[in-house]
């Protein structure tokens, strides 16, 4: 018995390795090819620059998260991102002083499309997976109608300035983009409510098992409702990101939602609910973006970085069935 | 005990042989539909038996594909692959031949094979690697769209007048393609109704654990049904190359052929979770989606609009089903 006892207790690093997800030593790894193609990455300039481009991805794949753990699937967020930008710009039209009035109006249009997919699949019963791939079609429709099928509209500078402005002479830092701050107070909110409140919890329990949940007076259907609700406020952030990257462009949220649902397998999210944690995720989106990098210092052509993409989504899911299973 | 025998042992409705009402209703009601449609916009020409079997014709694609769905979807799986699957048959067909009738043969059997393949990943990442469907077929409809699209980037090569006949060729007034739906149709019917594979089907869809104690091999059962499924998707490639006289690497997704294919399984009733429908509820299903089709072109609906009422249109129709549904959805 204490012999049994001690060889438990006993220090044993490789056990200790096997524990941490495996996403994080990839990150790790990537980074390292990262630097060695652009060595000039190592400084606080260059992983400013990479937690920036990554911010947009990062946002949204914690929205889906919340909608994932729930037990659901959110397909709707790659055109929510596409009609956010497309619907700014064509909003303000280059008067600065509608700024703030289109992103109030973009964010209303982001609660009313995640309320529409949440009152659907909590009170029609209509598989997620369905509701949100009709979604993802009808909200491109209503980008491309509403600009008539070709970027119109321009975003001005004070629009831009969330994705493009770069605060500098910060100490320590150096610089600081302003999309990187978006990102530490979306990463600490959704870390709060998720990790800290009770709703955090009551989002594990139902995607858990939804039935037990209801049972234990789970509001279930509220929940899902507000999980929807999250995932289509955290796209339109990242859109209002991406619209100061590049400006109007009517493919710019294009495949976000499987990239968000990459990530979030590469993080170790659960599929059909139960598991998550927003550091995860984060490494998982981190994961991904080093990932896209590396694929481009290679020369790859989009249409192959899809296909790695495709790959690594079945591998990370394979192997993380497999280590549920066997430890 | 001798009067519970007969009642055990009498002979029970086959799941799958029987033809419910709902199909003939769904179609009845797109065929009123779509004659109001004709006769409010005036366009009495689509009322003829030429303007009608132009409507079958456009869902051929989506009929073929949707069977193999049918399927997939009976055993409580799911195949998102199927539109890049449909792009990648149309695309190869198209490239092989470069015009040549004498290449339409080994072009075709290449196309089959090559799309069984696919099936058997598919069916092979889901039961041994045990991926959920959802993700393990998107990952692959990813790999193949993405090598697809590296490597061919238009219309490539073309097919040759005589392949053509596939999708234009007639017999009396209807063409050959719309026969073959139906006999594709027709054989589904009876491999579910009437063969072991079919009682299978619909035993490892409604309850895999039960299936597979009573001796069912409901691992092979899923392979074999993402192999249809993959094969009525590279079938559907061909057809595509021989009505559009080339394949390009973006047919399938432009028709949207994932989506689609399980909206038009959900509305003719077969549910999500497997075990219960049938072929020609998906039938009903295609050809209400055609009707649709035929109702925005008569009315002359901006294609953006079309494609946010179809979205629309396919979330109505599955809650028109789904919505009785007891306990919670995810």
């Amino acid at each position: 018995m204490s012999v049994s006892a001690a060889s438990v207790t006993r220090f044993d690093p490789l056990r200790l390795l096997r524990r941490i997800h495996p996403a994080y030593f990839a990150l790790v790894v990537l980074l390292g090819i990262v630097t060695i193609y652009n060595p000039s990455f190592l400084t606080p300039t260059g992983i400013m620059n990479f937690l920036r481009r990554a911010a947009p991805l990062c946002i949204v794949s914690i929205g889906e998260m919340f909608v994932l753990v729930s037990g659901g699937f959110d397909l709707s967020l790659g055109s929510l991102i596409t009609l956010t930008v497309m619907g700014s710009a064509l909003m303000i039209n280059n008067d600065p002083g509608l700024t703030w009035g289109a992103i109030a109006a973009v964010y209303a249009i982001g609660m009313a499309s995640g309320l529409f997919n949440g009152l659907v699949v909590s009170y029609l019963k209509v598989p997620s997976i369905i509701v949100t791939l009709g979604a993802l079609l009808s909200l491109k429709g209503i980008a491309l109608a509403w600009s008539g099928g070709s970027p119109q509209g321009y975003l001005p500078d004070n629009f831009r300035q969330f994705g493009r402005m770069t605060l500098t002479d910060i100490p320590v830092l150096q610089v600081l983009p302003v999309a990187v701050i978006v990102l530490v107070i979306a990463v600490a909110l959704c870390a709060w409510v998720f990790h800290g409140t009770t709703f955090g919890r009551l989002v594990l329990i139902t995607g858990d098992n939804p039935r037990a949940a209801e049972v234990a007076g789970a509001r279930v259907r509220g929940i899902r409702i507000v999980a929807f609700i999250i995932s289509a406020l955290s796209a339109v952030t990242a859109g209002i990101l991406l619209g100061g990257f590049a400006g109007p462009a009517q493919d710019v949220g294009d495949g976000y939602e499987l990239q968000a649902i990459a990530a979030n397998v590469l993080g170790g999210t659960q599929l059909l609910g139960g598991r998550g944690s927003v550091a995860g995720v984060v490494a998982g989106a981190l994961t991904l973006t080093a990932l896209f990098m590396v694929l481009n210092f290679m020369g790859l052509p989009k249409p192959l970085r899809d296909a790695v993409q495709g790959a690594i989504l079945v591998i990370a899911v394979a192997y993380s069935v497999r280590r549920r299973k066997w430890g | 005990m001798s009067a519970s025998i007969p009642a055990l042992t009498a002979p029970r409705e086959r799941p799958g042989s029987r033809i419910s009402l709902v199909p003939l209703l769904i179609i009845a009601g797109s065929l009123v539909a779509y004659a109001i449609a004709a006769l409010v916009t005036g366009q009495m020409a689509q009322l003829s038996l030429d303007g009608l079997i132009g409507v079958l014709q456009r869902t051929v694609a989506l009929g073929i594909v949707a069977l193999g769905q049918t399927l997939v979807i009976l055993v409580r799986s799911i195949d998102l692959s199927v539109a890049p699957l449909v792009s990648v048959g149309a695309v190869m067909a198209s490239w092989i031949m470069q015009g040549d009738p004498a290449r339409m043969i080994g072009a075709c059997l290449f196309v089959l094979a090559l799309s069984a393949c696919v099936g058997v990943l598919n069916g092979v990442i889901i039961t041994r690697l045990m991926v959920n469907p959802l993700i393990a077929t998107l990952g692959v409809g990813l790999v193949l769209q993405g090598i697809l699209s590296a490597s061919f980037a238009n219309f490539a090569g073309s097919v040759p007048e005589e392949f053509q006949v596939f999708a234009y060729g007639t017999v009396g007034p209807l063409t050959f393609s719309i026969i073959l739906m139906f006999a594709l149709a027709v054989l589904a019917w009876l491999m579910l109704g009437h063969t072991r594979l079919g009682a299978h089907i619909y035993a490892t869809g409604g309850n895999q654990e039960g299936a597979r104690l009573a001796g069912i091999k409901t691992g092979r059962v899923t392979v074999i049904v993402h192999v249809l499924c993959s094969v009525a998707a590279g079938l559907t490639g061909l057809y595509l190359a021989s009505r559009l006289r080339a394949g390009a690497p973006w047919v399938g997704r432009d028709g949207v052929y994932d989506l689609e294919s399980i909206a038009a399984v959900v509305i003719g009733g077969t549910v999500l979770a497997g075990g219960r429908g049938g072929v020609w509820g998906t039938i009903a299903g295609v050809i209400l989606f055609g009707c649709l089709d035929a109702i925005f072109t008569m009315s002359g609906v901006n294609a953006y609009i079309k494609q946010v009422l179809r979205g629309a249109i396919v979330v109505a129709a599955v809650a028109a089903y789904a919505y009785r549904t007891k306990g919670q959805v995810a």
